[in-house]
């Protein structure tokens, strides 16, 4: 149940909510920081001081334009919190606050609004990382899409801590927390206007308590890279981490835990789940020793219960000539059939096609 | 998942490769066979199938794929509609990003401000069009009889709803024609022809029969799983043993003999035969399909009065001889190199189950070419 805020507010965001003035100062007030409250944030400040703290820190900002805004498993509001969150646990950090970042159109109503910012809260309480400071601003009808956010945020990396794509090894095992293409999926057939049967659901979810864990539970050094495979996919992620840290990737088919209604849903529009953008899993590659403690941590948690060893990395040959041989740089899928193919990273965004 | 896992079998996929492998090897020649449509150019690469056929098999890429064997002309006058005052286009994402011979792309247009949308169906053109009954909703009709029932289905449905800003550009194409012209061609050289299951679930299995005869060509209606293609091959194999040439049809879950009666008729109702450009091809005659008169209100051409411009091939690209088969991707100057999907220059490397983007993006190991 949304709070009636018609005796304050009108129902939808006029120009004024930007204007800086009285306006603004109620939109803030009477929204916001009624949701959003903590001490820093309250203070309403022109920016957040936090005390400081030993480590070295991880910073990292994402906007977010997702159309619909709401779909099944989140809207544009968790993908905020938890899209920065995750940038941040991919290198190790623990996250210790956001920014908040709205742009918002002239004419959005303000329910919309206020579920979008209830669901930053709870996504914020839950993740245990809180917004601390915060922008808004209202452009004309027509200059935006209902709504865009941008977050920032920052952590801190403790010192025994290492995570990069350039620190993947000859021998690594490529671990996946879990199904892949979910959030993608459920974004295009929306906007496709496709009603399929079955539960297609945004994987929207935060990684950084998943990440924690694998730090502590694993010997310092053990877990060489971790990248969350959002857009372009499990795919395009993998080619970067191929490219950055020169080595061949192979992965198989039929390791790669994907849900049989994304599966169907693709083979209905023609797409492949390897390109479906994640917003709540992660591509981590650990050294083969402890790649089966790793595995078990990662199914020790909600967020990795259906984690599984995808892949290895190898040296690769330097043939360019023949791609399927293991070139470096190169990812390489083994088919459920037996046969090899090379994987490329995406190029454009994936369009429905003729036939 | 049920109805495709199955047919990926990998014991199921060992058992048919050894038995393909025994029947070719006793041929002990090799065996050119053209896959004829771009999904089956995809699904080949796509499963890994490519490079676990018996060395013998001669995969040939034929010109069943859409977007490809749209002349240059069509598509530079598709880019001129996207930016006729009042109008709106709607298309398929496969012509969304295809250069024109200015190097300009519809994405390009939109950008500009051109209102273009993509869509995965034709009747979702005409939703949009009765939700802008201000603008002029122009579709380019582009396909094999895979499409064309649909694009004629909306037409009727515009026609029975009255929607008078609704209008197709039609360069709908039929399979046939093109596939006698090029087999005429003994250059080529083909033992068999793995014939388009999609199309053939409207034309019927039945429809290839001219191709056994004079041309004696070993053709096999095959589905799109590595195990449909698979047995396809086989029958294939076993024709050219026995030095037969016949229809057989290896995708009886969706295909039968005589095709689709229902949609043969309604394609029938809208178009008329009409002699087509083909990238790569030339004109061949009543290859094409064109709106009957008694439906020009919803015909672009007649309505708009455009006139197709003559364009010219962009220079050094290969796409016409890919498209006859009589080359490979590798063999194209510009592919790879000046050509990438990020940055397509022909046509064959624009759709996502063009040759050049097949070869580009699943791998150039020379096996089967």
């Amino acid at each position: 149940m949304l709070m009636d805020l018609t005796h304050t507010l009108p129902k939808t965001i006029l120009l004024d909510h930007g204007s800086g003035g009285l306006a603004s100062q109620e939109l803030i007030s009477t929204l916001f920081i009624r949701h959003l409250d903590n001490k820093i944030l309250s203070a309403m400040e022109d920016s957040a001081v936090i005390d400081n703290q030993p480590g070295r820190i991880a910073f990292t900002t994402d906007s977010y334009v997702v159309d619909p805004i709401f779909f099944p498993g989140g809207d544009i509001g968790t993908l905020a919190v938890h899209g920065t969150i995750n940038d941040l646990a991919m290198r190790g950090a623990k996250p210790i606050g956001l920014s908040l970042g709205l742009i918002l159109e002239e004419g959005l109503p303000l329910d919309d609004l206020e579920r979008i910012i209830i669901s930053i809260r709870d996504a914020s309480l839950a993740s245990g990382v809180p917004i601390l400071t915060g922008d808004t601003k209202v452009v004309p009808r027509g200059k935006a899409d209902k709504i865009f956010i941008n977050t920032s945020g920052i952590g801190l990396v403790a010192e025994d801590v290492n995570i990069t794509s350039l620190n993947a090894r000859a021998g690594d095992k490529i671990i996946l927390s879990g199904a892949m293409g979910d959030h993608g999926i459920t974004i295009m057939t929306r906007r496709a206007g496709i009603a399929l049967d079955g539960n297609l659901r945004s994987d929207s979810m935060a990684l950084h308590t998943l990440v924690q864990k694998l730090l502590t539970g694993l010997p310092a050094g053990s877990i060489h890279t971790l990248r969350d495979p959002t857009r372009g996919g499990v795919a395009t992620t993998l080619c970067e981490i191929a490219s950055t840290c020169g080595l061949h990737i192979e992965i198989e088919e039929d390791l790669i835990p994907v849900r049989s209604e994304v599966r169907a849903a693709c083979e209905i529009l023609g797409l492949d789940p390897l390109y479906l953008a994640n917003e709540g899993k992660c591509l981590a590659m650990v050294a083969p020793e402890y790649a089966d403690q790793a595995l078990a941590l990662f199914r020790s948690c909600p967020e990795g219960a259906e984690a599984a060893i995808i892949g290895t990395l190898s040296t690769g040959t330097n043939d360019t000539k023949s791609s399927l041989s293991g070139a470096s740089r190169r990812v390489t899928l083994k088919t459920t059939i037996g046969g090899t193919r090379v994987i490329t990273p995406l190029h454009g965004a994936p369009l429905p096609r003729i036939c | 998942m049920k109805y495709v896992d199955e047919f990926r079998d990998p014991a199921l996929t060992g058992h048919l490769l050894r038995e393909l492998a025994a029947t070719t090897a006793a041929i002990a020649r090799p065996l050119r066979i053209m896959e004829v449509c771009g999904t089956h150019t995809m699904a080949i690469f796509r499963s890994g199938l490519r490079a676990l056929l018996p060395p013998e098999i001669k995969l040939i890429s034929g010109p069943g794929c859409p977007i490809c064997v749209t002349s240059a002309g069509h598509i530079d006058i598709f880019l001129e509609m996207a930016d006729l005052p009042g109008t709106r286009l709607a298309v398929f994402g496969d012509l969304f990003r295809v250069p024109g011979s200015n190097g300009r792309t519809l994405a390009q247009a939109r950008a500009r401000g051109a209102k273009i949308d993509v869509v995965y169906s034709p009747t979702d053109a005409l939703d949009i069009a009765r939700q802008n009954p201000d603008e002029l909703m122009i579709f380019p009709g582009i396909g094999f009889e895979t499409t064309t029932p649909t694009i004629a289905a909306t037409i009727l449905s515009a026609s029975n709803q009255d929607i008078d800003n609704f209008v197709v550009f039609s360069t709908h194409k039929t399979m046939l024609p093109p596939l006698m012209a090029l087999l005429g061609d003994p250059a080529l050289g083909l033992d068999g022809l793995l014939c388009p299951g999609h199309v053939s679930t409207i034309i019927g299995a039945s429809a290839y029969l001219p191709l056994t005869g004079s041309n004696h060509l070993a053709c096999v209606v095959s589905g799109f799983e590595p195990t449909d293609i698979l047995q396809a091959l086989i029958l294939m194999a076993r024709q050219i043993k026995e030095n037969r040439a016949e229809v057989e049809n290896a995708y009886t879950r969706a295909v039968n003999w005589e095709g689709n009666a229902r949609a043969k008729a309604m394609v029938d109702t809208i178009f008329e035969p009409v002699d087509m450009e083909w990238r790569g091809l030339g004109v061949i005659p009543g290859s094409g399909l064109a709106i009957k008169e008694k439906f020009a209100r919803f015909d672009a051409q007649s309505r708009l009065s455009l006139v197709v411009p003559n364009t010219k091939e962009p220079a050094g690209c290969l796409c016409g001889q890919i498209l006859k088969g009589i080359t490979t991707p590798p063999h194209c100057p510009l592919f790879g190199r000046r050509c990438t999907p990020a940055n397509p220059i022909g046509p064959c490397m624009v759709s996502s189950e063009g040759t050049c983007s097949a070869w580009f993006a699943y791998g150039n190991e020379s096996r089967g070419t």
